[in-house]
């Protein structure tokens, strides 16, 4: 296994800008999926004879259904501003991952078949032919992107380089020549309801565990109810948080919280996963197909509220295509859409996310803490991507990056920010994210995390902190595999609502 | 897609090295496995992996590392109740390392 021979980088002084690497991560690339986990999702099974021709009709067909698509090809002029903003280029030195190389790739074919002067004079305007060295190209590089997005902050044409990586990844799919990561795991998800695998008798037992085990640490009888008709709330949480650490501590949490404010609340094992792994491949038939299935939840349970719990990109789903996807929010006009609506309570947001609910309940003076309790702890807050530049929570403009820390002040006693222009809408990712998380690509996360890992580091040495707080499932996945390889604790990584279950009282408030 | 050979029979695996038909594991196969992560088998490891495989059967999925480390407990003492006993047993993690010797698919998503 190539995981224990590989080294981190070596921490410097954040931040300095590496030197170049030409093609160092040139031969990186994920397992591709194999036939079976393509035709599941109704991709060509391995790489169609026509890939060239079927790969410009695809590109063709993108570009007239996403304005954005073309603008994004169109628009770059070559500024450089994004270059040293990514933490896999930062990581790395390889120049085909700074973003706009990255986008190039792509841009290169685009200007060959979709404009007149590269149509004409290709070599005058860096036209490429889609060759298949090209084409591997595209799935080693658009796979070593992590569409955080946190490019497209510093881009003055505010191109989204996250929507042309899941461009390529559907053109990709659409020949054949898909990554088994997140494929496999889509499959998983229509088959048994969550990205883990996990049956609803295996997640019946794992939540009884819970309670006998919250019973026997707090001495109070917390539910963790599963499948509750008529429950006031239904929690969409990613499936990691039924069977990682610290994951599962978070889930903890939020039933503390659900039983301290006498709210009463259900999960679902039809609707077990909140990740929807359709957005990193750019799909929308699978977004919305894997949406749905939150939908139905909802409808069988009658529920009035739905609540999502701490999964970055989860959350943007949620907040910001939900409402088209499935009616959950407002927009969509089908009779499910519309008997949904009819049946959600509007005093609240719908969805919303488990740190807004947590927080009001704090505000309207509902939960009561023990500080103290987390004294052993000094925290700081690891933004993650999907959360910082693709969502909000609250009713104003950064209040995605104001609750959750609010919360952490709220339970805990000791706060430290990392460096600025890391953080909030300026944070970087894990270096797990948008389909990465992967132990096949384990070198190329440990290297993608060395910013955030130099950052860790000087509030580690500067202000002791021992602990890093997010809300995201992958985040914390991936944080906990990588921190050994820079000489942390990998239980320095958790979530806010393990903070807050270690604080919160039960019973008497 | 690969095979491992072991007394003379040869099993597929994924591209992970992960045993694709777990009917078709026996503790040689196991120890085959363990040798090639580098994991020295003794009782201690093979208590997890019976546990592994016991509740596989029943649930068709790896428990959750908070139920292997109590079954864990239970049966070993409450000192080794706990995960940091299990990444000394199996190093690279005990959910997917420990499921790859106990033949078992490895647990995706994020994880």
């Amino acid at each position: 296994m190539a995981g224990p021979d590989i080294k981190a980088p070596e921490m410097r002084e954040y931040s300095q800008i590496p030197a170049l690497q030409p093609g160092a991560m040139a031969a990186t690339k994920s397992f591709v999926a194999n036939e079976k986990v393509q035709e599941e999702l109704g991709f060509p099974g391995t790489l169609v004879d026509d890939w060239h021709d079927k790969a410009i009709g695809k590109m063709g067909e993108l570009l007239g259904k996403y304005r954005s698509l073309k603008v994004f090809m169109d628009a770059c002029v070559h500024c450089g501003a994004c270059s040293d903003k990514c933490h896999y280029f930062l990581g790395t030195g390889d120049p085909k991952n700074m973003p706009v190389a990255r986008q190039d790739l792509m841009r290169s074919v685009y200007r060959r078949h979709f404009t007149a002067a590269g149509k004409v004079f290709p070599k005058l305007v860096g036209a490429r032919e889609l060759t298949r060295e090209v084409l591997d190209e595209w799935y080693s590089y658009y796979y070593q992107c992590s569409e955080c997005r946190r490019c497209s902050v510093f881009c003055p044409y505010g191109i989204d380089t996250a929507e042309v990586t899941m461009a390529a990844r559907e053109i990709l799919d659409s020949v054949g020549y898909g990554q088994k990561y997140t494929n496999e795991i889509i499959g998983k998800l229509h088959k048994i309801g969550n990205n883990l695998g996990l049956p609803g008798p295996a997640l019946a037992n794992t939540l009884e565990g819970l309670e006998e085990d919250v019973l026997e640490d707090s001495g109070v009888a917390v539910r963790y109810p599963l499948d509750v008709k008529g429950a006031e709330v239904l929690l969409i949480t990613p499936s990691a948080d039924f069977f990682a650490e610290p994951h599962i501590e978070s889930l903890i949490g939020y039933g503390k919280v659900f039983h301290a404010a006498g709210i009463s609340w259900t999960l679902s094992s039809k609707a077990s996963e909140a990740g929807n792994f359709g957005m990193f491949i750019g799909n929308y038939e699978q977004l919305k197909k894997i949406a749905m299935r939150v939908r139905e939840a909802a409808l069988e349970l009658g529920v009035k509220r739905i609540v999502v719990g701490e999964c970055g990109h989860a959350w943007r789903v949620a907040y910001s295509f939900w409402n088209t996807l499935t009616g959950i929010g407002e927009g969509a006009k089908d009779p499910f859409a519309v008997q949904l609506q009819s049946q959600l309570d509007h005093r609240y947001r719908q969805p919303m996310h488990i740190c807004e609910l947590t927080w009001d309940l704090i505000r309207q003076g509902a939960l009561s803490f023990d500080k103290s309790a987390n004294d052993h702890r000094i925290v700081t807050f690891h933004d993650s991507c999907n959360v910082a530049r693709g969502s909000r929570m609250g009713d104003h403009a950064g209040g995605q990056f104001e609750i959750p820390r609010n919360i952490i002040r709220a339970v805990a006693n000791h706060f430290v920010e990392m460096a600025p222009g890391t953080t909030h809408e300026q944070t970087f990712c894990c270096g797990g994210g948008g389909g990465i998380l992967t132990d096949d690509l384990l070198d190329l996360r440990i290297k993608g995390s060395l910013p955030r890992m130099e950052t860790l580091n000087q509030v580690a040495e500067g202000q002791g902190v021992n602990f890093m707080a997010t809300i995201c499932a992958i985040c914390k996945a991936h944080f906990t595999k990588i921190l050994p390889y820079y000489g942390f604790k990998m239980s320095m990584v958790g979530g806010v609502h393990q903070l807050v279950s270690t604080a919160i009282k039960l019973g008497d408030k | 897609m690969g095979t491992i050979e072991v007394g003379g029979k040869s099993y597929e695996t994924d591209e992970e090295g992960y045993l694709t038909d777990l009917a078709q594991w026996n503790e040689d196969v196991g120890k085959f496995l363990a040798k090639q992560e580098n994991v020295e088998m003794t009782d201690q490891h093979w208590e997890v992996i019976n546990f592994l495989r016991e509740y596989y059967t029943e649930f068709q999925i790896a428990p959750a590392v908070r139920v292997l480390t109590k079954a864990i407990g239970k049966k070993l003492g409450a000192d080794k109740g706990n995960s940091q006993y299990l990444y000394e047993l199996f190093p690279y993690g005990p959910a997917k390392q420990a499921c790859k010797i106990a033949g078992l698919p490895k647990p995706t998503g994020c994880v």
